[in-house]
């Protein structure tokens, strides 16, 4: 066991760093070893965080290299480096202790040749292409004269002069300038940021809105224009509502930017070029327009007036105009007296020959044909007359023959024939009727007689009578003063008083049984 | 002849009527009557013309930004 422990393994005795000694070592080494180096490599994810720094990768097929680009370097980058450019990078390398990591710090990163800008630059312009930002109907018409011109450059340099003097040749106008970078790592936010101030503008605000936008710049290498080649400013251009020429750099020089303007001038001065016709050329063609017009009214008046001059020669004088009317009036005038009298004389051959037919003795002739009729006519009317009356006479006669007394008689016959049998048909009607009676009545009388008390009587019954009637008690008959008592054969009075009564009374007294038994 | 008011005319639209009117009046195949009309109404197109040709004038002026790079005014820039 002890010889284990005392037993030194070789190296205990080297001396022990701490981490944070370690990673200042390694940090001394490194940094000192690659202080100035220059890599070669395709920049990969980039983050620009807001604290303005930039963080990139550098990488190739096999390794990556992480990288920072402090605020203040990345501002003077004349290109802003993206993913997939192949660049250049000169720095320092240093350690990042605290994450075991190492990186280099970029003092400068350039494409690395022109090859990989152009590459660059093409594929963002096929985006934009595919996008249809550079199409031709998207180009709108720049205004023949604008009133107001906003131009998008450096208020210092030879650029705005060019413009200003060469409007000036052509025609003065008034310009707004927007200052803006036009190079360097503000170049394209700053244009970008112009052309859409330049649209958000008030049309008749405190500053005017322009109604043509150039964005120009002078000629420079094409990283000095590598501005005007980002997206940012391209899309800017292509949503510009205001009609905008671009003249970056020279003829020969392309920028983005003039694929998306609505016209691409070589130059700045070409730019002023086409934003303003020249004035005085304009000021001749309105002078040549009035004396074209002033030309060309009096041409028409005075070809008009030839018209009428010919018109009125092809006119025949009023004179030939009214020689044949006239000639046939004169004639008409010669013959008028002639049909006059012709006229005249026809209708008097027509009166002659009418008149002629009309003589007195021609109405006496009808005359005395008339009256001849008229004589004829006279002794047949009394004849006529005493015929007609004979007529109606004989008429009246015939008539009067058939009125005789035999019809009347005999109908007064078959009246009285009627009436004799009716008066037969009453009487034996009566005569049955008045016999029925009869024998009704004798038949009744019979029976009257049998039924009546007279019969009785002569079965033996009497009928006791007082003063006052017929007596049906023994108390009337005592009462009664005389009685008179009726049997089959007459009556027998019995005097007054009370012998009377006793009578009556008797005499009474039989009465009564026997219509009493008859009654039974 | 359009019904627009000569007076609100832009240079280019007068300009166009005015090149209309002379060649109407060149053909000549206008009535006389409206051919006056038509001269009067291009005297009026050429006045306009002239108007606008006229109000040449330069004004040059920079528009200077606040502190976010928006703009804050115009300062007029002399001698250029």
């Amino acid at each position: 066991m002890s010889d284990l422990i005392d037993d030194p393994t070789p190296g205990l005795n080297e001396p022990e760093f701490s981490v944070t000694e370690i990673s200042n070592a390694i940090k001394r080494v490194i940094e000192g070893e690659f202080g100035h180096v220059r890599i070669r490599g395709e920049v990969g994810r980039v983050s620009r965080p807001r604290s303005g720094h930039l963080y990139l990768d550098l990488k190739d097929e096999k390794s990556v290299l992480n990288g920072v680009i402090w605020k203040g370097v990345a501002a003077r980058l004349s290109v802003q480096p993206e993913e997939g450019m192949e660049v250049v990078a000169t720095g320092r390398m240093t350690t990042f202790g605290g994450q075991s990591r190492y990186q280099i710090v970029i003092e400068d990163i350039k494409p690395a040749g022109m090859g990989a800008l152009m590459a660059m630059l093409e594929k963002r312009k096929q985006m934009l292409a595919a996008e249809g930002l550079f199409a031709p109907e998207r180009k709108q018409p720049l205004p023949y004269l604008p009133e107001i011109i906003g131009v998008v450059t450096s208020p210092s340099g030879a650029v705005i002069r060019d413009i200003l003097h060469r409007l000036r040749d052509r025609f003065p106008r008034k310009v707004l300038v927007w200052p803006v970078a036009v190079q360097g790592e503000k170049c394209a936010a700053e244009v970008a940021h112009a052309i859409r101030g330049f649209n958000a503008l008030e049309p008749g605000g405190r500053i005017p809105r322009p109604d043509l936008i150039i964005v120009a710049r002078g000629g420079g290498s094409i990283e000095d224009l590598w501005g005007f080649n980002e997206e940012i400013v391209a899309r800017a251009a292509a949503d510009s509502q205001i009609p905008l020429i671009s003249a970056v750099g020279h003829e020969t020089d392309t920028t983005l930017i003039d694929y998306v303007a609505d016209k691409r001038a070589p130059t700045p001065t070409a730019a002023a070029e086409l934003a303003v016709p020249v004035r005085l050329e304009l000021m001749a063609w309105v002078d040549g327009q009035g004396a074209r017009m002033a030309n060309a009214l009096s041409q028409t008046i005075t070809s008009r007036g030839q018209r009428l001059r010919d018109l009125s020669r092809a006119l025949p004088r009023p004179d030939t105009l009214l020689d044949t009317p006239r000639q046939r009036l004169d004639r008409a005038g010669e013959r008028l007296p002639a049909a006059l009298i012709t006229g005249v004389q026809r209708r008097r051959v027509a009166l002659s020959e009418a008149s002629g037919s009309l003589r007195p003795s021609l109405l006496a002739r009808q005359v005395a044909t008339e009256r001849r009729r008229l004589d004829n006519a006279a002794p047949r009317l009394a004849q006529g007359l005493a015929k007609a009356v004979q007529a109606k006479g004989e008429a009246l006669g015939r008539r009067a023959d058939r009125l005789t007394l035999g019809p009347i008689r005999r109908e007064l016959a078959r009246q009285s024939d009627r009436l004799d049998a009716l008066s037969r048909r009453l009487s034996e009607a009566g005569t049955r009727q008045t016999g029925e009676w009869r024998r009704r009545i004798d038949a009744l009388d019979r029976l009257r007689e049998t039924l009546g008390y007279k019969a009785t009587l002569k079965r033996g019954y009497a009928v006791v009578r007082g003063e006052a009637g017929v007596l049906t008690t023994k108390k009337a008959a005592e009462q009664a003063t005389a009685l008179e008592i009726e049997f089959q054969d007459g009556r027998l009075k019995l005097g007054g008083g009370g012998g009377g009564g006793g009578t009556a009374r008797r005499a009474a007294k039989p009465g009564k049984p026997p219509e009493q038994g008859s009654l039974f | 002849m359009s019904d627009r008011p000569v007076s609100e005319m832009t240079f280019e639209e007068a300009m166009k009527e005015l090149e209309d009117v002379v060649g109407q009046l060149e053909r000549g195949d206008v009535a006389l009557d409206d051919s006056i009309k038509l001269y009067e109404r291009g005297a009026e197109l050429k006045k306009r013309c002239e108007t606008k040709l006229k109000e040449a004038e330069e004004k040059v002026a920079a528009i200077t930004l606040d502190g976010e790079g928006n703009p804050a005014g115009l300062q007029p820039v002399e001698g250029q």
